[in-house]
């Protein structure tokens, strides 16, 4: 319930309503980042999301590590699947 | 110690379980709060590697398992009016209510859909105008910033017919309500990992200054669980009550601002919140406030409201507690099971018993046999 999947900023979509593009693995879905400061992200910034939002800003080596450990306990499925069905 | 061998740094976690026996022999409970790291424990047979003194006690982080059934028979009570489409976390799904689950209300008619984020639910409330949408908001505080942010959008964007259900809780008070348990003597705590992104660190310094016990914030894997026993173990056996933060690449001290300034503006705390086998906590539930009231289902539609004990035969509460183990239960794995749950322990894959259900009821039928 509480896990999150790393993602990286690909495109500043509507910064009024502080929305960005994110790439998982290939897919790209719009995330909230209303829970960062405005000039702490940039394009090609990795981000953790949960349930639609950025909570928190990543560095890139972070970001592979957590996409490692949701492989490692067998969440990342789950997490990728749940992403993916995300409403445009 | 038969799972952790498919695990791939098997041998540092066999090594760090070394370090462990050889600190201490004291009896040791140590409770990991968070649901992630329940299912990561039984995944991986942690409990099989650990020194026979060190008891894992698996807690009450699993949002999912801790809703009441009265709440659960709230929901449905709304999701199957005609005008409304519910929407909720697949999790939710198939908690049973007194008499059904969503899924069972879904199956005879009723308009509920899983979303990914609250924010689609506000999308699809867009989208049906004609229509009464409703989010099934559940989740500690990883979640409920986003909640929040999606209120503050709905307010934004002047949308009416969005409304949630709000069954947010927060952690502190229900391990306020632990520390104060007296059937439950505790040595320490794994505190949650995103919870901790966004609460941070300083919160829980009552845990040490108060009640004398260490904690430390730990990530999700096997390593980050077992190095998280470590410095537990290592705390006690040189006196020390600290907070440690094992998971110190996304966890601050603080927290995040501007996620705790969204809870603070849309949230208020309820005097009591019941927690399904942990029964009512004081000021650990919360709910919309005045402000944004409009958005509150709970007094939109009038839910029964009714407190409905658990199932007899159910024993989630001493589970959540850690005072029994899933399989000492009496209708674990055979009335009770992640098919057909009696308890809502069974119902997620964070909670205790579905986890030793579909990872260590192997294990122990091999230690029973051997």
């Amino acid at each position: 319930m509480c896990l999150a999947i790393p993602g990286k900023i690909v495109e500043m979509v509507d910064m009024e309503n502080r929305i960005a593009k994110v790439d998982v693995g290939g897919v790209r879905r719009n995330v909230n980042v209303g829970m960062l400061e405005e000039n702490e992200i940039a394009i090609g910034d990795y981000v953790l999301i949960h349930v639609g939002f950025a909570m928190t800003k990543i560095d890139e080596k972070q970001a592979a590590e957590t996409l490692r450990v949701l492989e490692e306990i067998g969440q990342f499925d789950d997490e990728f699947e749940q992403f993916k069905t995300a409403l445009e | 110690m038969k799972f952790i061998d498919e695990y791939r740094q098997g041998d540092i976690a066999q090594k760090l379980a070394e370090e462990i026996a050889k600190m201490t022999d004291k009896p040791l409970k140590i409770m990991e709060v968070c649901g992630g790291h329940t299912h990561t424990i039984f995944k991986y047979g942690i409990e099989d590697l650990l020194p026979p003194n060190i008891t894992m006690i698996h807690g009450p982080g699993c949002p999912v398992c801790v809703l009441p059934i009265g709440r659960v028979d709230d929901a449905i009570s709304i999701a199957v009016k005609p005008e409304v489409i519910f929407t909720t976390y697949g999790d939710a799904m198939r908690v049973p209510g007194s008499k059904t689950s969503l899924l069972d209300a879904k199956a005879s008619g009723a308009d509920i859909r899983m979303v990914y984020s609250p924010l689609d639910s506000l999308k699809i409330a867009k989208m049906n105008p004609e229509k009464q949408i409703v989010f099934l908001a559940l989740g500690f505080e990883t979640t409920s910033p986003s909640t929040a942010l999606t209120i503050l959008q709905a307010a934004k964007d002047d949308v009416k017919n969005f409304s949630i259900f709000c069954n947010h809780i927060t952690i502190v008070p229900a391990l306020k309500a632990l520390l104060d348990s007296p059937d439950l003597q505790l040595d320490g705590f794994l505190g949650p990992g995103h919870v901790s992104t966004v609460i941070g660190t300083r919160v829980y310094e009552f845990v040490n200054t108060e009640y004398g016990k260490p904690l430390v914030v730990s990530g999700f894997e096997p390593l980050d669980i077992l190095q998280s026993v470590y410095m537990i173990v290592k705390q006690i056996v040189e006196n020390r009550v600290e907070i440690e933060n094992q998971y110190g690449r996304v966890v601050e001290r603080n927290g995040n601002q501007k996620a705790l300034e969204a809870l603070f503006e849309v949230f208020e705390l309820r005097d009591y919140f019941e927690w399904r086998g942990l029964g009512s906590i004081a000021h650990s539930g919360m709910r919309l406030n005045k402000k944004y009231a409009a958005f509150d289902a709970e007094l939109k539609y009038n839910v029964p409201g009714h407190r409905i004990a658990d199932p007899k035969a159910c024993q989630c509460g001493e589970i959540l507690k850690g005072v029994k183990k899933p399989w000492e239960c009496k209708v674990f794995g055979t009335a009770c099971t992640p098919e057909t749950p009696i308890g809502s322990c069974m119902v997620s894959s964070e909670g205790a018993c579905a986890a030793y259900y579909n990872f260590g009821r192997l294990s122990k039928i091999a230690q029973r046999s051997a």
